[in-house]
């Protein structure tokens, strides 16, 4: 079943198109991977989906309804959840308090919101910081944070930009493991990542983007022998 | 968190007693510009402390307040205590006039403080201007005491009702600061971005906190009215006023519930001490505050109450973190959607 269907896309900053006519879907149960070289346009794409940019050209539709010109609100209301490439912490608000802040978003006691908090930060594997103040936690933790408060939110969709970055290698297999369980519990994910190994491990389909285009999308072992995407992300062949 | 009730009721229950035990009426005046201020510097936190939305121009609202229940009175022979409510929800509407104008086109910072001055320095030439405010010579309230015309011959009856509203507005503040809206509120103050991201309507929330920030402090000037008998432009809409609004919440603690009191508590003593010792020597009052502003930008720039929650908040963590780890574990795994 088609949850996101993403039509056309374009986002031009002035001159420069950061996203030319892009097609996507994220189908229900779903885990796509999103990767390609800096500056493919993989942020841009998330950032017009979620109404933080509004795209000059294109539809996007959930659950058939179009999304486009919603604001960043009413887009995760509706149910669509994200995280930040560049973290975006209630620096002075503890640990909790931030993933309060997300439950929220459909609980209305402080009550429900704060058990549903605690839930999370039990998922996500980080209780022991619940009552740390969000600016002293290390770059990882606060990334891991913004998952927990994305997913706190309730969401039907989950969009991962770049969580696994500055994570070690038995934290990457953690982090691997509970990426499969949310989408077990139901949610579909969308996520840019630059680790090759775990977007080989998650990808149930992979999208490769490289100056603005997409330039494959499909079973991830099969878009990595592509010759356009090997040379979008090695260069082309010496010899 | 927990702790806050007792300490409220603490307050409350010392302030409920103060009268019994000091008589004089110079102390109790003083006690009197203690919750006075408490109350408007409370009301300014809503919007400046929690929200983040700093407003250099409170007067607007502490001044609608005022010459409204003023002029309903004077003119008409209202009741003041009708004109309480009446100021209320006139500073409400200015207050979501001045939010639309400026939320809408998302002015943030130091350009929505602007804004804010700006327009109560607009409010002062208007009244300024007409003769129906009597121009620049401000509003005379003829003293003839009766409990229905918000007018008293006890002191010690103006100050337990201005103990009622300082006390009501702490409460609600409280309530507030635990509840959806409060977490909103600091949300926005904090990063606008992630809080839309998480499903907060940044401009509603916006508005529900200026105008509930405006109105409360739109009753502090209908008090102010009353108590004092004497309004004019100078003492209700200038940027003197709205800068005593602040005083108290910025060095008790901006976005804390206790912050506008404690704040008030060290302030107005000490400014009407400097007044009394160098009586002669305009602005002593001024400078002390100034002093004491920049002391606690310097060492303690969250305010008293946020110092002391982030110093000893780390103990009572360290107890909350054993109690979860005792009750942890059984909810791992389940998954709410």
């Amino acid at each position: 079943m088609e949850l996101l269907k993403i039509k056309g896309l374009t986002k031009r900053f002035a001159g420069l198109v950061a996203v030319n006519n892009v097609n996507l879907t994220l189908n229900k149960g779903e885990i796509v991977g999103l990767v390609g070289p800096n500056g493919a346009g993989k942020t841009t794409l998330f950032h017009s989906v979620c109404g933080f940019h509004t795209p000059e050209e294109g539809s996007v539709k959930y659950n058939g309804k179009e999304i486009i010109g919603n604001k960043p609100e009413h887009i995760c209301k509706e149910g669509i959840a994200r995280t930040f490439q560049i973290v975006q912490p209630f620096g002075n608000l503890t640990v909790l308090e931030n993933v309060i802040v997300g439950a929220f978003n459909r609980e209305k006691s402080y009550k429900e919101a704060e058990r549903l908090a605690l839930e999370n930060l039990d998922l996500i594997g980080i209780s022991s910081l619940a009552y740390s103040r969000m600016k002293d936690l290390t770059f990882p933790n606060q990334k891991k944070v913004e998952v927990a408060r994305a997913l706190a939110t309730s969401p039907e969709v989950l969009f991962l930009d770049e969580v696994m970055s500055g994570l070690n290698p038995s934290e990457v297999n953690e982090f691997i493991e509970l990426i499969k369980n949310i989408r077990d519990s139901g949610i579909s994910i969308f996520f840019i990542e630059h680790l090759m190994s775990a977007v080989m491990a998650l990808s149930d389909r992979l999208a490769v983007m490289h100056l603005g285009e997409k330039i494959a999308d499909g079973d991830p072992q099969e878009v990595m022998k592509i010759p356009t995407v090997v040379e979008a992300y090695l260069g082309e062949e010496v010899s | 968190m927990r702790k806050f009730p007792i300490l409220i009721s603490l307050a409350l229950l010392i302030f409920t007693f103060f009268p019994l035990i000091v008589k004089d009426q110079y102390y109790m005046h003083i006690a009197i510009l203690i919750l006075y201020y408490a109350l408007v510097s409370q009301a300014w936190n809503i919007l400046s402390g929690y929200s983040g939305q700093f407003s250099f121009g409170h007067a607007a609202f502490f001044g609608t307040g005022a010459y409204t229940s003023s002029i309903l009175f004077t003119k008409l022979g209202v009741s003041p205590w009708i004109g309480l409510f009446a100021g209320a929800l006139i500073a409400a509407l200015i207050g979501l006039f001045i939010g639309y104008l400026s939320f809408r086109f998302k002015l943030r910072g130091v350009f929505f403080s602007l804004g804010t001055l700006a327009f109560a320095e607009i409010l002062r030439i208007i009244i300024q201007n007409f003769d129906i405010f009597n121009k620049t010579l401000g509003v005379l309230i003829p003293y003839k005491p009766d409990p229905l015309m918000f007018q008293f011959s006890s002191r010690t009856t103006y100050y337990y009702i201005i103990l009622l509203f300082a006390f009501a507005v702490t409460v609600l503040v409280y309530y507030i600061s635990r509840s959806k809206l409060g977490y909103n509120l600091v949300a926005i103050r904090e990063n606008e971005d992630a809080a839309q991201s998480l499903g907060v309507n940044t401009y509603k929330n916006k508005m529900i906190a200026i105008a509930i920030s405006a109105s409360l402090t739109a009753i502090g000037g209908t008090f102010y009215a009353q108590y004092m008998l004497f309004i004019e432009p100078a003492t209700t809409f200038s940027n003197d006023v709205s800068i005593n609004i602040l005083l108290p919440a910025i060095i008790g603690g901006a976005g804390t519930v206790l912050g506008p009191i404690v704040g008030s508590l060290i302030i107005i003593p000490i400014g009407e001490l400097t007044t009394t010792l160098f009586g002669n020597f305009v602005g002593a009052n001024l400078m002390a505050y100034g002093v004491i502003l920049i002391l606690v930008m310097l060492y303690l720039p969250e305010g008293i109450v946020g110092w002391f929650q982030n110093k000893f908040g780390k103990e009572k963590n360290a107890k909350k973190k054993k109690d979860n780890s005792i009750n942890g574990g059984e909810d791992v795994g389940t998954f709410k959607n």
